[in-house]
């Protein structure tokens, strides 16, 4: 069914915006109601595009934040501020609003639960959480057994996403660690993602955990290499990467 | 199903879009990403000990040539300056590349083949056929803007084929497997076309 899914021709599409509202200190999460959508896996994106009024277009992917379970599409978008598309997206669209988009997209950064019975341990930076928000819903919503861990690196309480989700999601096992400031009572790890914090706070290789790593290409360039330094299978790991330098906007 | 908007006259309210001149380089919902060279794969970079590398052309040829780096490093080069363009709408001008023109690989090689499979550490596959590649449209380039191209970018060498999207341009190429008949490589197999023309804005199946 899912490959089915994939590879019908993708049409562009107009969905109505339900909310758009902001998600943490950089973050809007957009709710949008797409009626022709197929469904999607966790993990997949979608592709936006913007149409001037003299025919010019601007489109950019994002990660979808919501499971199929939910009944709308969510997506959430970081403002970058010399951006094109993202300022629009954060900044001027509202409820009722139409927004051209396509998807779902990707196939290979994905998780669901008929997946296999393998643990997985999901590993983000910054905005990189949103396809893991996404799974999680999905974890919980299926009722699925496999454990699931997430360790997401964020800068500071503010910069968190998806926070009342990750708090309340008992099916799974959420470690936050906050990179340059936490308040005096944080009861999570503080620092960036190095080696120490992923021995600590990941599944271990011996459990032949999925491993997915999103976030800034440093981010996961550098959390990649120390993964299969700490001895997980180079195919386990799958990773998606964005925002290089002037990479999205 | 609601279709192309330039028919369906769906204009996005209030916007007016920052990039006002269209440069005739950029294929259709390209961006010029200026100085940005943003990194795309699906798994860690592969890192390949130069001493262990060889790129090597099987499949169905007669004799299966077989390069060490050091052969490599010894054959014909080409310097090459390409606009390239990425499937996720970056694309970026003139960029500067040193490597071995897929021709020159491919001089002696005896084929009835018309598809290429090129195969790469990590896994990574792409499929083309071999009219896209020849002819002086793809290189195996190991070089980056004067610099030996880092593993980020696909070093020590990767597949340069400018005129397509930028996922049929392999990452830590290892060699070619010449078949008689199109497989889809990685990225094709997971919704993405199968030919990847961005002046034909071929972004995923169906397009």
């Amino acid at each position: 069914m899912a490959r089915a899914a994939l590879r019908r021709r993708l049409s562009w599409q107009l969905a109505e915006v339900v909310s758009n509202e902001h998600e943490s200190a950089r973050t809007h999460r957009l709710t949008l109601d797409v009626p022709d959508w197929s469904g999607h896996l966790p993990g997949q994106h979608l592709d936006v595009r913007l149409t001037a009024p003299d025919g010019y277009t601007a489109q950019r992917s994002y990660s979808i934040a919501s499971s199929s379970e939910r009944p709308y599409v969510e997506l959430v978008v970081e403002r970058l501020p010399d951006g094109e598309v993202s300022p629009y997206l954060t900044d001027e669209l509202r409820t009722g609003d139409q927004l051209e988009l396509r998807g779902p997209i990707g196939g290979y950064f994905v998780w669901h639960r008929d997946i296999d019975n393998a643990p997985v341990q999901l590993i983000a930076g910054g905005s990189g959480v949103v396809p893991f928000l996404a799974m999680l819903q999905h974890h919980a919503a299926s009722g699925s057994s496999v454990p699931m861990h997430l360790l997401y690196s964020a800068r500071n309480v503010d910069d968190v996403i998806g926070g009342s989700q990750l708090r309340t999601a008992n099916d799974a096992e959420v470690t936050i660690t906050l990179s340059r400031t936490a308040p005096d009572d944080w009861q999570g790890p503080r620092g960036r993602v190095d080696r120490d914090l992923l021995a600590q706070h990941s599944v271990r290789p011996e459990s032949m955990p999925r491993v997915y790593i999103c976030g800034p290409t440093s981010f996961v360039e550098a959390t990649a290499k120390l993964m299969v330094e700490l001895g997980h299978d180079t195919a386990a790991i799958r990773t998606e990467r964005f925002g290089g330098i002037g990479g999205a906007s | 199903m609601r279709e192309d908007p330039i028919v369906s006259g769906f204009i996005s309210r209030a916007f007016t879009g920052r990039r006002r001149e269209r440069s005739d380089r950029l294929p259709p919902g390209q961006y010029d990403v200026g100085g940005g060279f943003p990194v795309l794969s699906a798994g860690p970079t592969p890192r390949t000990d130069l001493d262990a590398w060889d790129f090597t052309i099987q499949g169905e040829v007669d004799t299966a040539p077989r390069w060490s780096w050091s052969e490599f490093q010894a054959l014909p080069r080409e310097d090459v300056t390409v606009d390239i363009h990425c499937v996720t709408s970056w694309s970026k001008f003139d960029t500067s590349w040193q490597g071995v023109s897929v021709d020159t690989l491919l001089a002696d090689v005896e084929t009835a083949a018309e598809y290429v499979l090129a195969f790469c550490d990590g896994g990574y596959t792409t499929n083309l056929p071999l009219d896209a590649v020849t002819g002086g449209q793809a290189w195996v380039v190991d070089t980056y803007d004067g610099e030996p191209l880092h593993p980020e970018h696909g070093g020590p060498a990767r597949l340069l084929v400018p005129h397509l999207y930028f996922w049929k341009s392999a990452k830590w190429v290892r060699g070619f497997k010449l078949l008689s008949h199109d497989q889809p490589g990685f990225w094709e197999t997971f919704g993405y076309h199968n030919e990847g023309d961005p002046w034909r804005e071929q972004r995923y199946a169906g397009d």
